[in-house]
């Protein structure tokens, strides 16, 4: 089953490739990973598809990114309610006289054409996964030329947020008073 | 005022209470070095960057400090990585400091260039890549706070020819800033009432310790624990030390050559208590029949330790001792007598296939050897080991009362640890007892550090089991491949004329008669001495639980071969 984790890490070189590299390490493999700033320049947000067998292997990737000292926090959002997103622009072989048809799928998809060559258009597509899979596979009769997707990004809604499972990580469920006390072992 | 960035670097290890480094200057690291000569710090030069880093991680060990090693870019860099592995699987703090290529010539394969912190990623609990001066203070302030807190581990400092060159405005960073890394401390009440719930209903409970013991330093409070609540103790490799071998709580070692009574009380027990342990397949066997009655505790500051392998009943993540501290006055005093008792008739029937009543038969015996070493040094030395079957032996006949007298690599199983790790581990404690007993092999794969003991006046003793085969690989063709031996055989220097080569003074024993004069005889040198067993070459390591069997499906040793 796909989970989507949504993850908070600090804005500083080399954190994608820590990140990547630990699902490398831990034999987990990545369906998409998307990253991008947020509102706070010194944080970047990722959100991660991973084929999971079950919530055991969930608490395991969660548990495995919070030793990444980069890390700030990780949420499972897959079970709550969330907007889940995906952008994929398609080039699509179409002449003139097959424009209208690729027009009215569009429409249908609300997608958009944002650009119109001699031969080809391209369609931007926003949606879910599902959504966006069925606009692919009744364009793909026509002639898809090239596709892009920028992966799967997520948000909560309203005041909900994701599973944490892995109690202790970086602060969550802790209930010390000093924070430096553990340096002097 | 402006400093280098190389006396920036210095600045900071001494304000971190740095007073012996290991190292291997090169090109890369040479301001550096340079730098050095200015501060109060002692330099150990090795003769191979894997000793420095095994020196480091048995300073670290020996001393509860962080450990430090240096080497230059490139081949330097990558000769740590044994070592840098070896820190990471067992937990030890240890900084690694490595000279890298001008920041303007990165990426370009310049002379000496490797990607280190690509290559040390998954090997380090973090690193970090240097490019400017003003980076350093900060970076080595994390470093240094991140290697020994939490979960100890390394961490590696890559710095660039011309980060070291440069000059900058130091200031010392007050406070550590790492909003990713908050370590937990303690565990919740309500966690701690459900634990202390199956606590109460437990009739053949065990605890289980392992390294996470003796680095929190809870071995007090893991004895108060244990004598209240009236509950058998067995120990993992790493955890041998944090109680005391002679205590009647005490099961000794678990695992695939652990005791038989201990495997067979962890199979029968009703109620684990897993104290900063990780369930290691060494210590388990399979998982689909590991104590398979037991409701599982574990106490453990790792998050992702956690359900790994085992799934527990109640996870408390934190401080151990803080957290055994808490739980002390929530639990009442129990007594068990009839479960220790069952322990007892299993240790008994142990007893009778024990090595040690075995009569001489003019056979040198490592068992025996490791032995009479306890008696000599009367249990108080510092051991190290290198990997296979002497260090088996040595972990189940070196009795130890004490934490922190016991240095073995255990995670990774890296060979080649046991003569540098006592000599870091001399620098930690310059007035104990030190020894290392080694296999032949392994021995040979760090030889070299002879010399570095002996520049170092390095009061170490170096005790060679040598059996002329990789013994631990040859005990597994013996028992699982039918006996076809594959590349075991080893054809050895002359060992004594080798340590006298190095100005060691060295002695060869061959027969049981001649092994206590032989270590009173190294005892008395003042500086490293070595002594060479020529030990019976196809003896077995047992009890043993074959890879992939059932804990209590051990191998048991004959009650005596007929040889």
């Amino acid at each position: 089953m796909q989970y989507t984790f949504v993850t908070l890490v600090e804005n500083k070189p080399g954190v994608l490739n820590r990140v990547a590299s630990l699902f490398r390490r831990r034999n987990f493999n990545i369906e998409s990973l998307a990253v991008g700033r947020t509102e706070n320049p010194d944080i970047s947000r990722m959100t991660i598809v991973v084929d999971c067998a079950d919530d055991w292997d969930a608490h395991k990737i969660e548990a495995n990114l919070y030793k990444l000292v980069n890390v700030i926090d990780v949420q499972d959002v897959t079970r709550q309610p969330a907007v889940f997103r995906d952008l994929a622009l398609i080039k699509v072989k179409a002449r003139p006289e097959q424009r209208a048809e690729v027009n009215s799928l569009a429409q249908i998809f609300r997608a958009r054409i944002v650009d119109v060559a001699a031969d080809s258009v391209i369609v931007e597509v926003t949606g879910t996964e599902e959504k966006i899979e069925g606009m692919i596979e009744l364009l793909r009769p026509i002639g898809i030329l090239e596709m892009v997707r920028t992966g799967q990004i997520a948000m909560t809604r309203g005041a909900y947020e994701g599973t944490r499972r892995a109690p202790g990580a970086n602060g969550n469920g802790w209930h010390g008073e000093d924070d430096t006390g553990l340096a002097e072992y | 005022m402006k400093l280098s960035g190389a006396e920036i670097l210095w600045e900071c290890l001494m304000r971190e209470g740095v007073e012996v480094v290991f190292g291997y200057p090169g090109g890369a690291n040479m301001p550096i070095y340079d730098a050095m000569l200015n501060y109060p710090v002692h330099h150990v030069l090795v003769r191979h960057e894997q000793g420095a880093a095994h020196m480091a991680d048995g300073y670290a060990r020996a001393s509860g400090k962080v450990g430090v090693a240096m080497a230059t870019s490139g081949p330097g860099a990558t000769n740590l990585v044994t070592g840098i592995a070896t820190a990471m699987m067992d937990s030890s703090p240890v900084v690694f400091i490595t000279g890298q290529v001008a920041a303007h010539l990165i990426g370009g394969d310049a002379f000496q260039e490797t990607d280190v912190t690509g290559i040390t990623q998954p090997i380090t609990k973090h690193n970090y890549l240097i490019t400017r001066a003003d980076e350093i203070a900060r970076v080595v302030r994390e470093a240094f706070y991140i290697a020994r807190s939490g979960r100890p581990g390394p961490v590696l400092i890559d710095i660039c020819k011309n980060a070291q060159i440069e000059k900058t405005e130091f200031v010392y960073p007050e406070e550590v800033r790492l909003p990713g890394y908050k370590p937990p401390l303690r565990a919740p009440k309500a966690d701690l009432e459900k634990a202390v719930h199956l606590i109460e209903k437990a009739k053949r409970p065990v605890i289980l310790l392992g390294h996470g013991a003796i680095i929190s330093g809870a071995e007090e409070v893991i004895q108060h624990f244990a004598i209240k609540t009236h509950t058998p103790v067995a120990m993992t490799l790493l955890g041998l030390g944090a109680f005391p071998a002679s205590h009647p709580l005490s099961l000794g070692m678990m695992g695939m050559h652990g005791e038989a009574h201990c495997n067979l009380a962890i199979q029968n027990a009703d109620l684990l208590l897993a104290f900063g342990m990780r369930f290691d397949d060494r210590v388990t066997g399979t998982l689909k029949t590991y104590a398979p009655h037991a409701k599982k505790i574990h106490v453990e500051i790792d998050p992702s330790e956690v359900h790994k392998n085992v799934r527990v009943d109640v996870p408390l993540v934190g401080d151990l001792k803080t957290i055994v501290s808490d739980l002390i006055p929530m639990v009442d005093e129990y007594e068990h007598d009839e479960w220790l008792e069952q322990i007892a008739a299993w240790k008994s029937e142990g007893d009778a296939r024990s090595i040690m009543s075995w009569p001489d038969d003019g056979k040198l015996y490592v068992a025996h050897l490791i032995h009479d070493l306890w008696e000599a040094t009367e249990g108080g030395a510092i051991v190290t080991t290198d990997v296979g079957q002497h260090q088996m032996w040595a972990a189940q006949y070196y009795f130890l009362e004490k934490p922190k007298r016991w240095i073995t690599s255990g995670g990774a199983g890296a060979m080649g640890f046991g003569l540098p790790s006592a000599i870091g581990a001399w620098f930690a404690r310059k007035n104990e007892e030190i020894w290392t007993v080694v296999g032949d092999g392994g021995f040979q794969m760090t030889a070299a550090e002879l010399t570095t003991a002996v520049q170092e006046g390095a009061n170490v003793k170096i005790a060679i089991m040598n059996n002329n085969f990789l013994g631990m690989v040859r005990q597994w063709q013996e028992f699982f491949f039918e006996k076809r031996y594959s590349a075991v055989n080893m054809l050895n220097p002359d060992f004594v004329k080798l340590a006298e080569a190095h100005r060691v003074p060295a002695r060869r024993v061959t027969r049981p008669e001649e092994v206590k004069e032989a270590i009173q005889w190294a005892r008395q040198i003042q500086g490293p001495a070595l002594l060479e067993f020529m030990v019976e070459q196809e003896d077995a390591v047992y009890p043993m639980v074959p890879a992939g069997a059932s804990l209590h499906e051990m191998l048991r040793r004959p009650v005596r071969q007929s040889k």
